[in-house]
């Protein structure tokens, strides 16, 4: 059992409890419920960071275009982006195809939750400002160019699925070593661990705390793994990490978001 | 009417601000400029740039027009409010401000047409986004350690309602350092126009209230150095004052 903070639908505040990661399941007043089964919100958060080409096998790919234009030279610092407030969305949501785009790329992030305001840390003391661990699918448009901003890829509507709790960070006591696990309608389609990180938890706190404050409940996402896999409207996705637990959400078409959201019948995180 | 947001006597309150320049706090209390500390305006959960909205700055950064918005997004930890500091790191060599229109959006906003991008629409204010050139990447740029620097984006000092702005699409903008003038353009040679903006957007995610969209600077970006005032200034809207530390 691991102590967890997280949201229930139809409850206001934030709950702190003991989950099975395991098995999936959950410990409220005594009782042990499914995980599976109950209604999920996102867990009370800040703003949300990625970290581009964090993983060194997607760093070696990209690596011969670095000195090509427009990139010319390999990158100094993190490279970093936002996922703003409309992206997020709950374990069990659905995320939306949006019009005119037929695969959309899953990103298995570990999501680390700042615990207290942060700037300048040095990453010796890193640990100290993380609250805990949580699950990030961080959903793109596929695209190959990196020059600009990738707005309109990553930044759209319900594309940051996070949950379905934060794990107390005291819970993992190696989070530079976790194994992530992709299932596309039940099928592993990759795998990968944030052992390959260029830039570990702590470094990428030090790098990116040296001139922008990380606040309380801001999370950040370590980096998504290599080939990320494609999925299509109907796919079931399955983000697992190590320790962490299971996020799982649905493809729709986005004229279908609201209403595949509003039936239990039809939209359910239970496979 | 002109909205500010300011902490005065330990508590953080809205005033209004009067024709004489005096604040008007929701308790009647009528105070000075000068006896406040003055916040950002608004508190927006998400904030909105734009890259090369302005021609001659496009230019100026020897980049030919964008055909689509280079649109980014900041932190909540760049902003600071009128009559702030704003940090220059001590390895900078060029560091310069950006004077921009700030659209404050009044209500959510999904799929809207250009005609009606108006009504979604609070009010403006007035944002300096300043840039450290020192540190452009090729990656995402403009990256986030040149744009999303903390206390980089002073903004207000006010929010001016929309209803007082005629037309949006035609203000001048200024720059002053240290009481010279650095920058001047109009908003009327935005490349994307706010109504443009906003249906651009809403067209793949959601505005919401609060929100804001700083709509680029145009030409004119000198560095500056610590110790400088620098006077970010739009007609109708305000004259922000930030000092470089």
């Amino acid at each position: 059992m691991a102590k967890a903070f997280f949201r229930l639908t139809g409850i206001p505040h934030t709950m702190e409890s003991e989950v099975n990661v395991q098995k999936n399941t959950v410990m409220i007043h005594g009782k042990e419920y499914d995980a599976c089964r109950l209604k999920w919100e996102a867990p009370e958060i800040g703003a949300i960071y990625g970290v581009l080409l964090n993983y060194k096998d997607e760093w070696k790919k990209f690596r011969e275009q670095m000195t090509k234009p427009p990139y010319h030279q390999p990158p100094k610092a993190p490279i970093l982006y936002m996922k703003p407030a409309n992206t997020i969305n709950v374990h069990g949501g659905c995320v939306p195809l949006p019009k005119g785009v037929y695969q959309l790329q899953v990103g298995g992030a570990l999501g680390v939750v700042i615990g207290r305001t942060a700037t300048k840390v040095r990453k010796g003391e890193a640990f100290d400002y993380i609250a805990g661990y949580t699950i990030v699918n961080d959903v793109a448009v596929p695209h190959e160019s990196i020059y600009r901003p990738a707005v309109k890829e990553r930044a759209r509507d319900g594309f940051a699925p996070i949950g379905p709790w934060i794990i107390e960070k005291n819970e993992i006591d190696h989070p530079d070593e976790l194994d992530i696990r992709v299932f596309v309608n039940g099928q592993l389609v990759q795998r990968d661990n944030t052992k390959n990180l260029l830039r570990p938890i702590a470094t990428l706190l030090e790098e990116i705390t040296e001139f922008m404050t990380l606040y309380k409940g801001d999370v950040l996402l370590v980096g998504v793994p290599d080939d990320a896999p494609l999925v299509q409207a109907g796919d079931h996705v399955r983000i697992e990490i190590e320790g962490v637990g299971s996020l799982e959400n649905i493809i729709v078409p986005e004229g279908d978001w609201v209403k595949e959201t509003g039936y239990d019948e039809t939209c359910t995180h239970s496979v | 009417m002109k909205r500010a947001r300011i902490a005065f006597n330990g508590a953080v309150c809205e005033a209004v601000v009067e024709e004489n320049g005096q604040l008007r706090l929701p308790n009647g209390w009528v105070v000075k400029e000068e006896e406040v500390v003055w916040l950002p305006p608004v508190e927006p959960r998400t904030i909105f740039a734009l890259g090369l909205n302005y021609a001659d700055h496009a230019s100026e950064l020897s980049f030919s027009a964008p055909k689509e918005p280079l649109l980014f997004f900041k932190g909540r930890n760049t902003l600071i409010g009128h009559r702030s500091k704003t940090p220059r790191p001590a390895d900078a060599t060029f560091m310069h401000y950006e004077c921009e229109l700030a659209v404050v959006i009044g209500k959510t906003a999904r799929n809207v047409k250009a005609e009606e991008a108006y009504d979604y629409v609070l009010g403006y204010t007035v944002a300096n986004d300043y840039a450290v050139r020192d540190y452009l990447e090729n990656y995402y740029r403009p990256n986030f350690r040149v744009k999303n620097r903390d206390a980089s984006t002073p903004l207000g000092p006010w929010i001016v309602d929309k209803a007082d702005v005629d037309d949006p699409m035609n203000l001048m903008l200024r720059t002053y350092v240290n009481g010279n003038i650095v920058q001047e353009g109009n908003t009327r040679d935005m490349i994307f126009t706010i109504p443009f903006l906003i249906e651009y957007i809403s067209s793949f995610m959601t505005l919401q209230a609060g929100d804001i969209i700083l709509t680029g600077t145009p030409k004119g970006a000198v560095n500056v150095e610590s110790g400088d005032e620098v006077v970010t200034e739009i007609e109708r809207i305000g004259r922000l004052i930030n000092y470089v530390v």
